[in-house]
């Protein structure tokens, strides 16, 4: 291919001067919304040292805090996922009245405010509601308890995994499937061998957002936690109390290992773009 | 003979795949907020007037819904300006730019704020310069407002991006041929393109914003009257266990946010039909 190097009329594009004044304007922005606070938290968390940072996560609440968001996520990613492809599976395999409906229920986690997602979880569970005063009598409580924060953090994940799969799934079309079928494959067998491998990287892409917002929800589990300490204090709600007991470096430090999280999700997503992009093309 | 409800299909998996969609939706999504409207119910309208009438709900709820429109406005424009660049220029650094957009969505909300408390209180290096002009951002509605451009910096960007990149050459070439100047051509042909997907962002944007709370309550001084927004409200509500009071305001702020995005929807229908659907 020969490198033809299009020179476009000024007409149908911008001057030089104002693209540059465009591009500065877009650096500028992230510089001070994105690279200045990624900054500082790694700098907060290093400014006793390196020592000083691991030896805070290594302090109990650090560690509790840690353990309770691995397993918050451990159950409510793989729950969302599951119910991502089962949504999408019965929203772009069938034809049904009220498709758009449905799916305007399942983004409505979108437009509801996280506290308001726990209000509502105490309304429901809480020791005064009539299904919560039962659940606390029987020995099971939602609220202040695990229960309580996976169900809080399904609800602000729960469009991800679908929302991911959905588009995906519609451009595929149901032909792929149908002659697996014809073919005699089983429903499982067709979903492994046919639907899996063509959804994977929006499946693995859905899963790896819900994780990030898993591990990082803070307004709907502030509200149903109780921030026990030790017990019910996930890392966000660990932070904030360490922030307002001015443990700087302790909260900075377990900020930063959440910051790095979503720079690793970021990182992924971003190769999977260049994957398919690559894929596309070729 | 009546149309089933659902086609029949050769495709296997209609019951399991039905069954924990609504099931799921039902006991995560329904149920909570068929409590909240439920306890709205017994309250009555005299009772949830009374509660939401208070002065400091009516300050919190007037301080969320005006910053968040401000900042959502705010991110109409950077957004389109970032996808604008991203999406038409070709420059060193440009896919680090289009991988930092995404951050305000990976970066959980809690961490944003005390990073941008750190940045912007009058002992660190930005909010220190703002002293030096007798500026004060931290701790203020300024502080408010620029946490709520943090979370929404990405939905416009991200909304208009992909219009952007399908936008057919042709058409900008047909305009400047027939004399429009660059700046008439961007904003008579190229901005009503790209305005339904910018104002679906700023919906996003904006409803993200009413209801932020971790990214906020760090900067935000949180006086009441003057720095409280309302999710911290219903957090200090529920913390004096007054749930009447917050479902409450739960229920405004749910009614409000609902209203906005019919508006924005209509707005979003009037101009499809006036330049078709691209």
């Amino acid at each position: 291919m020969s490198e033809l190097t299009l020179v476009r009329h000024p007409a149908v594009t911008e001057a030089p001067p104002a693209r540059r004044v465009l591009i500065g304007l877009a650096f500028a922005t992230l510089a001070l919304f994105v690279f200045a606070p990624l900054a500082v938290v790694f700098a907060e968390a290093l400014a006793k040292g390196a020592g000083a940072a691991l030896q805070s996560l290594a302090s109990p609440d650090a560690r509790a805090a840690i353990r309770l968001t691995l397993t918050v996520a451990a159950i409510a990613v793989p729950v969302n996922a599951a119910f991502g492809i089962a949504a999408a599976w019965f929203l772009t395999k069938f034809d049904f009245p009220g498709k758009a409906f449905l799916i305007t229920l399942i983004d409505l986690p979108f437009s509801v405010s996280p506290v308001v997602a726990g209000l509502c979880l105490v309304l429901l569970f809480g020791a005064n509601a009539t299904l919560g005063g039962w659940l606390v009598a029987s020995g099971h409580p939602v609220i202040f308890a695990l229960p309580g924060i996976v169900l809080a953090t399904l609800f602000v994940t729960f469009p991800f995994v679908a929302r991911e799969l959905i588009p995906v799934m519609v451009e595929q079309g149901r032909a792929e499937e149908e002659a697996a079928l014809t073919l005699g494959a089983g429903g499982w067998r067709v979903f492994r061998t046919v639907t899996l491998p063509n959804i994977r990287w929006a499946l693995l892409y859905g899963v790896l957002l819900a994780n990030a917002r898993a591990m990082g929800e803070f307004g709907a589990v502030a509200v149903v936690s109780g921030k026990i300490r030790g017990q019910t204090a996930t890392m966000p709600i660990t932070i904030e109390m360490m922030y307002n007991e001015y443990l700087s470096v302790s909260a900075f430090s377990l900020a930063a290992c959440l910051s790095a999280l979503a720079l690793l999700t970021l990182l992924v997503k971003t190769l999977l773009e260049r994957l398919h992009a690559r894929r596309t093309q070729g | 003979m009546r149309e089933p409800l659902i086609h029949s299909s050769p495709m296997p998996g209609l019951g399991l795949s039905m069954g924990i969609t609504l099931t799921m939706l039902s006991l995560v999504v329904l149920a909570p907020i068929g409590a909240l409207v439920a306890q709205g119910a017994v309250m009555g309208p005299e009772a949830l007037w009374a509660a939401v009438s208070r002065p400091r709900v009516l300050a919190a709820l007037g301080l969320s819904f005006r910053l968040a429109f401000f900042a959502a406005t705010v991110n109409l424009v950077l957004g389109t300006l970032l996808a604008w660049v991203l999406a038409r220029y070709r420059f060193a650094g440009r896919r680090l730019l289009d991988a930092a957009v995404d951050l305000p969505f990976a970066l959980p909300t809690a961490v944003a704020g005390i990073a941008l408390t750190a940045l912007y209180a009058p002992s660190g290096p930005f909010g220190a310069v703002a002293a030096g002009f007798g500026a004060k951002i931290a701790y203020t509605q300024g502080g408010i407002f620029l946490a709520l451009m943090f979370v929404g910096l990405p939905f416009v960007a991200r909304s208009v991006q992909p219009v952007i990149e399908e936008i057919e050459r042709e058409v900008e070439e047909a305009s400047a041929t027939l004399g429009a100047s660059r700046l008439t051509t961007l904003t008579r042909v190229i901005w009503p393109m790209l305005m339904p997907a910018a104002l679906t962002g700023f919906a996003l944007a904006l409803a993200r914003a009413v209801g932020e709370y971790g990214s906020v309550i760090f900067i935000a001084g949180n006086i009441p009257m003057r720095t409280e927004i309302a999710p911290l409200l219903i957090v200090i509500e529920l913390e004096e266990f007054d749930y009447k009071g917050a479902a409450a305001i739960g229920l405004a702020m749910l009614a409000i946010s609902f209203a906005m995005l019919l508006a924005i929807n209509l707005v979003q229908i009037w101009s499809r039909r006036r330049i078709g659907d691209v």
